[in-house]
């Protein structure tokens, strides 16, 4: 026969101003099973848990209820103290009289008729609990980054250093990412590349950094501690670790192509790098353009390689590499401006991004860092920049702040003051937001010293009328319209997921929101970790983020990775799902609710009669399974049970409530 | 064949009779046959639509419910007038989402809603998605190669966009498509878009001339030849507000506007007394002439032609 202690919590006044303490006690005192009753002002204080402890020694307790707040709040706290006292922690039943009872009613007959009954259920379920112990795997002391821009780099560096391995998956041919793209950055002006380039290079030279470019993942397999991922190391015709990067390739190559990384703006050839300080310093051919994969001939590369690295049958090549815990930094990608027609994005060339405007003004781009607008070459002497396309416009963009375009906008406007002497900077905006170490005097700079002239409004129409771009907007402070004609007009575009977020997610299996971007744990208390164990997110590919916010959230990614790195073994979860092979038909109709990919098939052997058949049921990894219980409502043979909720349990609550 | 209920409207039996003329006389030309659809009354907008929001949703139900009822089974309506198009796709998207308002119509109308399964296509819209650019290309006899068109679409055509859909509702391209289809060149121009003032045409003429002047002033600074619409109201203002807008400016802009029908018509072969030229009030006689010469010139330089 089951022992139970009941310990009710007044929790000051939290409670007992509207439960009646005394009666809570002394119904418990009747309820079946129940040898001790004792109430506390502060269960949870350090003379609270002791009276828990020394009731357990004097009453032979073997269960314990604890009526008091949350079972989010303490339940950890109070499995530790009976675990002290010698039980096994999960004989322990919390009813939550605070939460679900005190601070929602106002009536105090009925809040404390419904807190016994909230004990009464309490009391009815510990009697069911029986012991519950958790298993324990052990951890790859390895970790592996997917994406390689500055949120990539960061995490890499981060976990290496803390001495452990990593392996960084980059899809494009060089680290770097969005950054890498940017001229100056705010608020400091400090040169993008020059912060960013010493960290690729370290990247590639850490010991304990191995780099995948040009490598994508392909499936991820296991769970915490050990996750199994396969990669795909696409081919770049070209043998990494042969090519010196010498540059005579490229330089022969005769098919010239648009930059991806200079937007359009400019050409790379055939084969390249995307710009010279890419890391590796690696040529690739790109085979949709490449004369000689198109006609069977060419390979002049070939002919001046004097490393001998060009290989035109180069295949794809498949990798597993095992890893124990995951840091996605998969980034973002700009907004699409076709959604805009009224802007002509697309139609006329002087109407650009804010990204195409970072290429234009960077010494490294098109134009080496000369201010030309696209149309004619001629430097422009009136800027439009037009903030918030696509973000904050729930019809035709995102509802959500991109949060960077408000700073790099006042950055630009900076940039083509400095640049073009005597040009004319017009910004329509929305709001400034400026909510950053420094970022506010920026913006002041930009609009006080700098002379851009700040306009609240939103454009109507932008269209060419005699070589220049005519403006039409709104100045809702003086609430007048205002046009104004442009040499260049700058989007300053929202960030949005990237295309293939989704199935990313899905090959890892965290979740996503309704934008794309992947979810973290807890928006407050849990950022950096997803609701699958040692998969952790740093960048922009859980939201908007500029460089500072990004840096910041991949050192906490790696810090949490590098702690998880360096546990001997991984405790599971005790209060996991479990199958009841004699009853489990083999329906699987479990496998694809389980958020966690935690369920599988297996085979077992039976003796009927004199036979031995062979079957499938469902089996629960205990590393992966979170014990949401999802699987326990889709089994239609009632086979599966979560430990610590059985439907044995369940029902002895709702038999307590409805007898 | 393509069989359409044919929904006119009122104002293709008034001010927009050319347009009506036009369309029933290219239709057949571009393999399409449109069924009037019997009884067929108001659509719901100008008076009803300001006045009771209930009102102006039954009577475009009504007329749903008449092309539901068609014989030959229920068809997709086209509905040449930009302002009918309107009416119809915003009662079907109301009617379809709220059951309440459903109800509350179909006590109005004394008749249950039957018209979940009818599309009211817009014109450009039929062409190009339903014909096709390609056939419409080849019926043309007559190719306008060398005329400049300004294609305007006005404010209902292609918005709001949650509701029509066939087009941006900013940049509109549909009516260019089929422009570029006759051999003519479709301009650029900023005000394809943009209020001509239908609706204060009557009571505020001043407003009405400044937002006419600026639509045709854009046309012509893109040197179009004409302009083209797909909207009674458009094609209705900017023909007879030209010559107060003219003076406004001090300038005679001398821009035929043409009912899409009209342009597509004329490149089709059709003759000038079956697309209703001698309505309009800007002449549309020089464009004639200019259509002629370049034929000629066409058939001079030995190129196709009839």
């Amino acid at each position: 026969m089951p022992r139970i202690g009941v310990f009710v919590c007044w929790c000051g006044s939290n409670i007992a101003a509207t439960v009646d303490i005394g009666q809570v006690t002394e119904a418990a005192a009747e309820m079946p099973h129940v040898v001790c009753v004792e109430d506390n002002k502060y269960t949870c204080s350090e003379p609270g848990q002791a009276s828990i402890r020394q009731a357990i020694a004097q009453h032979g307790l073997d269960r314990v209820v604890v009526a008091a707040c949350s079972p989010r709040m303490h339940e950890n706290t109070f499995r530790k103290t009976i675990s002290a006292a010698g039980l096994n922690p999960y004989l322990l039943e919390i009813a939550n009289i605070r939460e679900q009872c005190s601070w929602v009613h106002a009536d105090r007959v009925a809040a404390t008729a419904k807190a016994i009954d909230l004990v009464r259920m309490a009391v009815a379920k510990v009697a069911q609990h029986s012991a519950l112990t958790s298993s324990t795997s052990p951890v790859t002391r390895r970790a592996m980054v997917i994406g390689g821009g500055i949120a990539g780099i960061q995490a890499a560096l981060d976990i290496a250093d803390a001495g452990h391995e990593v392996v960084v998956v980059e899809r494009s041919p060089t680290l770097g990412g969005h950054m890498a793209q940017l001229d100056k950055t705010f608020p400091t002006l400090d040169c993008s590349a020059c912060i960013l380039t010493p960290k690729m290079v370290e990247v590639v030279q850490h010991p304990k950094i191995t780099l995948y470019a040009y490598s994508e993942v392909e499936k991820v397999d296991g769970y915490v501690g050990s996750f199994k991922v396969t990669v795909r190391r696409k081919a770049r015709s070209v043998d990494e670790s042969k090519c010196t990067g010498c540059g005579a390739c490229w330089e022969k190559c005769p098919v010239k192509v648009k930059s991806e990384f200079d937007l359009g703006l400019g050409t790379r050839k055939a084969i390249y790098v995307p710009f010279p300080q890419a890391v590796p310093a690696k040529a690739t051919i790109d085979r949709e353009h490449c004369i000689y994969y198109l006609r069977g001939r060419c390979r002049i590369c070939e002919r001046f390689c004097e490393a001998k690295a060009i290989v035109f049958d180069q295949q794809d090549e498949i990798i597993n590499v095992e890893v124990g815990a995951i840091v996605v930094a998969t980034g973002f990608q700009q907004f699409d401006q076709a959604a805009y027609g009224e802007y002509g994005y697309g139609e006329y060339p002087d109407v650009i991004t804010g990204l195409e405007f970072e290429r234009l003004v960077n010494a490294s781009g098109p134009t080496e860092g000369k201010i030309k607008r696209p149309s004619d070459g001629k430097v422009p002497e009136t800027v439009v920049f037009i903030k918030c396309v696509g973000s904050r416009d729930e019809h035709k963009g995102v509802p959500y702040c991109s949060r960077t375009c408000c700073m790099y906008t006042a950055k630009h406007a900076i940039l083509t003051r400095e640049k073009i002497h005597g040009s004319k900077v017009f910004i329509f905006y929305m709001d400034v937001r400026t909510p950053g170490k420094g970022y506010e005097e920026f913006y002041r700079r930009a609009s006080e010293e700098d002379g851009a002239r700040y306009l609240r409004g939103r454009v109507s129409r932008v269209y060419p009328k005699g070589g220049k771009m005519v403006v039409l907007g709104e100045d809702t402070l003086l609430g007048r319209k205002v046009i104004v004609e442009a040499d260049l007009v700058v989007l300053a575009s929202g960030m949005i997921a990237q295309p293939d977020a989704q199935e990313m997610a899905r090959k890892l299996g965290v979740s996503y929101d309704q934008h794309g971007f992947l979810t973290e744990a807890h928006p407050k208390l849990r950022p950096v970790e997803t609701n699958t164990a040692g998969i952790f997110l740093a960048g922009a590919c859980q939201g908007p983020k500029d460089i500072p916010d990004t840096v910041a959230q991949a050192c906490a990614a790696a810090s949490k990775a590098a702690a998880l790195l360096n546990r001997e073994a991984l405790e599971a979860e005790a209060m996991i799902a479990c199958v009841d092979e004699a009853r489990c038909s083999g329906c699987l109709w479990c496998e694809p609710v389980c958020p966690y990919k935690a369920i599988s098939a297996k085979t077992i052997s039976e003796r009927v009669g004199r036979r031995t058949l062979t079957r499938s049921v469902a089996e629960v990894n205990p590393s992966l399974c979170h014990g949401c219980g999802a699987c326990t409502v889709a089994c239609r043979d009632s086979a599966l049970n979560l430990l610590g909720f059985t439907n044995q349990q369940i029902l002895a609550e709702v038999e307590a409530v409805c007898p | 064949m393509r069989v359409y209920s044919y929904y006119p409207g009122c104002s293709l039996e008034g001010t927009a009779k050319e347009y009506d003329y036009s369309l029933r006389a290219l239709a057949p030309l571009l393999g399409m046959q449109l069924v009037e659809i019997h009884d067929w009354s108001c659509c719901g907008s100008s008076a009803a639509h300001a006045t009771s929001h209930r009102l102006a949703l039954a009577l475009a139900a009504r007329n749903l419910n008449l092309a539901a009822d068609m014989p030959g089974g229920a068809r997709d309506i086209l509905v040449p007038c930009a302002m009918c198009y309107n009416r119809l796709k915003v009662t079907s998207a109301e009617l379809a989402a709220d059951s309440g308002l459903r109800s509350a119509v179909e006590s109005d109308l004394g008749d249950k809603w039957r018209g979940a399964a009818i599309t009211a296509k817009a014109l450009p819209e039929v062409l190009l998605g339903d014909i096709g650019v390609d056939a419409v290309a080849q019926a043309v006899v007559q190719p306008l190669e060398g005329l400049r068109v300004a294609s305007y679409y006005g404010c209902l055509l292609v918005r709001p966009p949650e509701y029509t859909g066939f087009d941006d509702p900013e940049s509109p391209k549909s009516m260019d498509e089929l422009v570029r289809a006759t051999g003519a060149t479709p301009v650029d121009w900023p005000h394809k878009v943009e209020c001509c003032g239908g609706g204060l045409s009557i009571t505020n003429r001043e407003l009405v001339a400044g937002l006419v002047a600026d639509i045709l002033g854009a046309a012509r600074d893109a040197g179009a030849d004409v302009i083209v619409t797909a909207c009674p109201m458009c094609q209705a203002n900017l023909d007879t507000r030209q010559g107060l807008a003219g003076k406004t400016r001090g300038t005679d802009f001398g821009l035929p506007v043409l009912y899409i029908t009209q342009l597509l018509g004329l490149a089709c072969g059709l003759s000038a007394a079956s697309l209703s030229f001698q309505s309009h009030l800007v002449s549309v006689a020089p464009l004639l002439e200019k259509v002629r010469q370049l034929g000629r010139a066409r058939q001079a330089a030995g190129g196709e032609g009839c």
